[in-house]
Order: C-alpha cells, then sequence, then structure tokens
C-alpha cells in the first residue's frame, strides 16, 4: 500500500503490521492530548502539584528526556567536528531522538506553566540572572537547529527525492552540516548546564544549592557531562532495541562498541566530577546555610542508599564496564552498563526534582510526599507514545541507519 | 517616601510569637484585603491560598511542660539576593528600592512556579483554578487590589493597595511622605494582641527597628543569608531553639529514630 514510499533497497514489515504497531501508541498518545486539553482548558488542579510541591512529574520529565536527547547535540559534535566518522552509521538516528525529547519537552513545559500564552514575554522582557531565562533561549533555538537537521532526513525519502528543488535544498542542508553541529554544540552546553543551574542556584533549598564555579553553580557542568554520558547510551540502547524489534542489523557491532566507550570516558569523568562535588556539598556547602548534610538522609524514602546507588551503582560501575574493551565486547555487558548509565542519570534527575521539593526547609515544617495524577501521567507517556510513533514513521519511510543497506546485502 | 535616616525605607515586621494566640484573625483580614478567593470545596491546606498561615508548633515536651507556639508565615521580604526575584524569567517579580517590598506583577507571571520552588518559606502560592466567589460576596471585594487569573503565583505584599492609597493621601496634603498611622497592612491591624509590629526599619527610631535590634528577636532560616525583614520575638528558649535549628522530623518518618 505505502511501497511506493519505503525507500529502494530495504525491507520493511506489510502496511497491515505496521498499522498494528502504530495503533495502541496512538491511542495512548489521544489520551494524552486529552489530558492535556484538560490541563490547559479547566486548569492545574488537574495535577497532584501543589504550593509546596510545585514542580513535579512534568518537570523530572523535561530534564529527563533532554539529557538523554543529548546524544543529537553529542553525536554530531564527534562526527562533524572531531570527524569520527564511524558515527555516520547513527547520527540520522541520534537527531531524530534530539527532536523527539526536546520538542516533547517543550509541549510539556507548555501544559506545565499557567499561562502559556505569554512564554513569548521570557523574549520580550527578560531577567538575564534568570537560570531558566537561559533555558528557553537555548531550547527553542537548539529545537530550531533540530528541525533543520531533521529536514534532510524526511528529504531523502523515496518520493519526496523526485522533487529537484527539494533534492537541491537536501544537499545544500548537507553543506551546512557541520556549522549546525558547532552551533548545536554551543547551545546543548548553555541549556544543558541550565538545566543544571536551575537547582544549583537555589539558595533557598540547600538540598540543591551548590558553590559557583565561575558564574554558575557545579551542577551546571555536572549536568554537562553526565548528558554527554546519558546521550551516546541512549543512542546506543535505541539503536539495540530497534534491532531487536525489527529483527534486522542496523550498525556495524563496532558503533556500539564506539558509543559504549565515548559514554563510558564521559560517565568516568562524570563520577569524579559528581563525587567531589557531593563531598564539597557534605564538608562545606549545606553545612554552611545551618543544614547538616547526613539530616537530608536520615529519612526512611531517601536513606544514603540514594546517594550510593546514584553514584556508584549506577555511575562508577557502568562506567567502569564500558571503558573496559574485554567487557564492553560482550554485548549483554555492554547494553547493560548503557540501560544503567541511562537509569543513573535519569536517578540524578529524580533526585534534583523530587526529593529538592520533598525536604523541608522551616524547621516545623514536615516531609512532604507526592504522587503524580493521572492527567500527569498520561501526558508523560503521551510523550512516549509521540516518541515512539515519530521514530517509527521516520525508521519506515527515511534512511534512519545507511549501513543497514549494505548490511542487508551480507 | 523618604525617612529620616536613610533615602529609602525598609518596610518590615516584628511579631511577637509569646503574645499570638492563633486565632486567625490575620489570616482572614488578609484575604478579605487582597481579594484572595476562598478555596474550592476540594481544595487543601497545600492547594489553597493564603498569604498568611499560622503554623501550631508543639514543644514536644510532656504535660504540665508541654507548649505550643503559633508561628505566622508568610513571604518574609528578603532584601539579600532575594530567592525569588533571580530565578524569574520574565521579570515578575521586582524589589521595590523606595520600600524594600518585594512585588509579585501577576500580568507578567508565566505560572511556571520557579519562584514557589525557590522559596524557603514556602510562602508563595499558585492559582490552580480560577478565582471563584460566592455570589453575593463578590460584593465585599476590595476595589483598590485586582484579583488574580488563574495560572499565576501570588504573596503577601505588605498590603501594596493601602501603600498606594497612603501615598495619595499624603499627596493630596502636598507631601510626597507617607504617615506612618496611614500605612498599616490588614494583618497588623487585625491582630487584636498586638502581636505584629510594622514600620521602617529604616527609621532606628521606631517600634519595629527598636523590636528588631532587641533581645530575643530572630529570624527564621537566617543563615541562608536572604536578609528577610520580618523578625519574630519569644522569651521561651525552646521557641528560639527551634527557629535556629534546621530539619525537624517526627519519629514515624525518621527511619533512624
Amino acid at each position: 500500500m505505502d511501497s511506493t514510499l519505503i525507500p529502494r533497497g530495504l525491507e520493511r514489515a506489510s502496511f497491515g503490521k505496521f498499522l498494528l504497531w502504530i495503533l495502541p501508541w496512538a491511542a495512548l498518545f489521544g489520551v494524552g492530548l486529552y489530558a492535556m486539553y484538560l490541563c490547559l482548558a479547566d486548569g492545574l488542579y488537574h495535577t497532584n502539584m501543589d504550593n509546596r510541591f510545585a514542580f513535579g512529574l512534568w518537570i523530572y520529565l523535561d530534564l529527563t528526556v533532554i539529557a538523554l536527547g543529548a546524544g543529537a547535540f553529542f553525536t554530531g559534535f564527534l562526527l562533524y567536528i572531531l570527524h569520527r566518522r564511524e558515527l555516520s552509521a547513527v547520527i540520522n538516528s541520534a537527531v531524530v531522538l534530539g527532536l523527539i525529547c526536546y520538542s516533547g519537552a517543550v509541549v510539556v513545559l507548555m501544559v506545565d506553566v499557567g499561562q502559556p500564552l505569554r512564554a513569548w514575554f521570557t523574549f520580550w522582557h527578560p531577567n538575564v540572572h534568570s537560570m531558566l531565562t537561559e533555558v528557553t533561549f537555548c531550547l527553542t533555538c537548539y529545537l530550531l537547529v533540530l528541525a533543520i537537521e531533521y529536514a534532510p532526513i524526511v528529504l531523502k525519502n523515496r518520493r519526496l527525492r523526485q522533487v529537484p528543488r527539494f533534492l537541491a535544498f537536501e544537499f545544500e542542508l548537507h553543506k551546512v552540516m557541520p556549522v549546525l553541529a558547532g552551533v548545536g554544540t554551543f547551545l546543548s552546553f548553555f541549556h544543558q548546564g541550565s538545566l543544571g543551574g536551575l537547582y544549583g542556584v537555589l539558595r533557598g533549598r540547600p538540598f540543591a544549592f551548590r558553590e559557583e564555579l565561575g558564574i554558575w553553580p557545579s551542577t551546571f557542568f555536572l549536568f554537562v557531562v553526565s548528558a554527554a554520558a546519558a546521550g551516546p547510551s541512549f543512542v546506543l540502547l535505541t539503536t539495540w532495541l530497534v534491532q531487536k524489534i525489527t529483527r534486522k542489523q542496523l550498525v556495524e557491532n563496532e558503533v556500539f562498541m564506539f558509543l559504549g566507550k565515548v559514554s563510558g570516558i564521559m560517565l568516568l569523568v562524570y563520577v569524579f566530577l559528581k563525587a567531589v562535588d557531593t563531598l564539597v556539598w557534605i564538608n562545606s556547602t549545606s553545612p554552611a546555610a545551618g543544614f547538616p548534610a547526613f539530616e537530608y538522609y536520615a529519612r526512611t524514602s531517601f536513606g544514603t542508599w540514594i546517594l550510593f546507588t546514584e553514584i556508584v551503582l549506577l555511575g562508577l560501575v557502568p562506567a567502569l564496564i564500558l571503558v573496559s574493551g574485554r567487557l564492553r565486547a560482550k554485548p549483554a555487558w555492554l547494553f547493560s552498563a548503557a540501560l544503567m548509565t541511562c537509569l543513573g542519570i535519569m536517578l540524578n534527575r529524580f533526585v534534583m526534582t523530587i526529593q529538592t521539593l520533598a525536604l523541608p526547609t522551616l524547621p516545623f515544617d514536615e516531609f512532604l510526599s507526592y504522587a503524580p495524577s493521572w492527567e500527569e501521567v498520561a501526558t508523560f507517556l503521551a510523550v512516549l507514545a509521540y516518541g515512539v510513533l515519530i521514530y517509527s514513521l521516520t525508521f519506515r519511510y527515511t534512511v534512519l541507519f545507511p549501513q543497514e543497506r549494505d548490511l542487508l546485502k551480507h | 517616601m523618604d525617612s529620616e535616616h536613610g533615602k529609602n525605607a525598609r518596610f518590615g515586621m516584628v511579631i511577637d510569637l509569646d503574645r499570638c494566640d492563633g486565632c486567625g484573625a490575620c489570616m482572614i483580614a488578609c484575604a478579605v484585603e487582597n481579594n484572595v478567593p476562598p478555596g474550592h470545596a476540594s481544595a487543601t491546606e497545600r492547594t489553597g491560598i493564603t498569604w498568611m498561615r499560622v503554623a501550631a508548633v508543639e514543644s514536644g515536651q510532656e504535660y504540665p511542660a508541654a507548649d505550643v507556639a503559633f508561628v505566622p508565615m508568610f513571604c518574609q521580604q528578603c532584601e539579600n539576593e532575594t530567592p525569588c526575584i533571580s530565578v524569574c524569567p520574565q521579570n515578575a517579580v521586582e524589589i521595590d528600592p523606595a520600600t524594600g517590598i518585594v512585588g509579585q506583577i501577576p500580568q507578567r507571571c508565566l505560572g511556571c512556579r520557579y519562584c514557589m520552588t525557590a522559596c524557603p518559606y514556602h510562602a508563595r502560592y499558585f492559582n490552580w483554578r480560577d478565582p471563584a466567589w460566592p455570589e453575593g460576596m463578590d460584593r465585599q471585594l476590595n476595589p483598590d487590589v485586582s484579583p488574580r487569573m488563574r495560572g499565576v503565583a501570588e504573596k503577601c505584599n505588605f498590603c501594596h493597595g493601602r501603600l498606594h492609597a497612603a501615598k495619595a493621601k499624603a499627596a493630596a496634603k502636598g507631601s510626597r511622605e507617607i504617615d506612618p498611622a496611614d500605612y498599616v497592612p490588614a494583618c497588623v491591624e487585625s491582630c487584636f494582641q498586638n502581636a505584629i509590629v510594622f514600620g521602617d526599619l529604616n527609621d532606628h527610631e521606631s517600634e519595629v527597628a527598636k523590636l528588631a535590634r532587641g533581645a530575643d528577636t530572630f529570624r527564621f532560616l537566617s543563615r541562608l543569608g536572604s536578609e528577610p525583614k520580618v523578625y519574630f520575638h519569644s522569651t521561651r528558649p525552646w521557641v528560639k531553639e527551634m527557629a535556629e535549628s534546621t530539619l525537624t522530623r517526627s519519629k514515624k518518618e525518621n527511619g533512624h529514630g
């Protein structure tokens, strides 16, 4: 039915099978859209956030998907700036993942704010001292960069290539890719960092507040490095997952190995920096604000186990596996370590968002709890469904993995 | 707005916790004065709006030593690196250099709630739904204060409607200086225990400035360095110790006893 749209030389499932695959995701997406409508039309009382737990699942989602989507900028940086040609096998996939993650985050942010029609105010009279201003500016610009990077992938479609203007446009876009990769890296550095700075500057939340290095708190740099570690692992995992689902080899094993190595090195740097930062915070920053750090962990919900899990179990352990050539060569170790890396970064974003708000600051206040409403969960799942839909459509109708055709011949 | 000891005023408060009996009149007066809508039937302590909340804090001792302190908590008008100002992406929070009052501009607010996350005193509130007054109750709305719309943050501003009225009264007399008697926030006026003293902290002869300098006066979370302009007073040792402590926790939520 849609065979004229499928790239030549590639094998894809029948249209009926494809429809069966996307329909449940489309339904999930539809439920999420309805939940978003309720929040936008009626108000945010549909959520379980409140005056004390003012950030919830959605901010956690934003922080997480933007960290995971960092594979787009970091792969582009390694390929176009550092000329690591082996990554051309996954660059398209990384760009699509980045676009999904960033556009999903922006849409959820628009539902999350109380007055989304005022979003342009940030551009009109911005507070240049606010980390959120930096996030908004860089996120918007980078989303535009990702959309431009996504265009040639779509224009490679068999039918679209028949239009000469599209072909010429695609050719011209390829010439500016290194420039876009540079701009993307620059913008990503700032918005990944600003997302970390978002919490690091909170003087009134000693659990999150960190010392400044230059004009930014240490969390700024930790978020940049951790995103650079999580991004390649996420590209690796999704590619592996697509291989499993489609039962095809899409990239050579060396590409997986290289992504794992890059992720491992960045994770090792991150774990070192995080450990130093934690020690400075425990011994200096937090006590100076009147809060002995051990008090934060003297609770049943968030004990020191969470810190250990974040830094050691889901930090140091996968980092050591990924930097070891012998272990990396074994697929089970490689993919498990990549999964652990992503989970570790997700846990870090959870700690920054949820644990920060759960801990009271006033001496007579108690520890707070929060559980998201169905509308929040449905919106969260809608982003996942949206991602699967966009990725599936792109995979079916464009050449997402340039090595796929050659690997099929062998 | 000039004070005799400085160019600008620094309005602040001192609350005597030994006098406060937790009646809640200040909360009611504040809500009426500032057009804070009544809570929805489903509103909780954490979703309703009350610019001033009075917390009952127990000493934790057994009878007959058991004691309780009522702590009115609201925007502490921080003046050093004010936590909510620097974080707002669209300049919807400002500190007025002429008065030292931290003001919220709801017409600019995006509703991102970053300021609420930044405030260590949990003194900011969000309009989770459209404000609504029961029929008839809307006729008692204060015409000097704009009600806020859904999706924006709000907080105590030391009754800016009353400040503007005092300024207008002074201007009508041809003066730039307001009479302190003309500017009294609603909570101060309503407190029949006279537990709240309000005034210009820059005026060293004012009652509020003398009390703020006095013994047994303290501020909550003073080690954060945000220099709040709301002070508390108590001669009870456990109250002062409580104010200076940091995280306290109940046995129930503390796994380590």
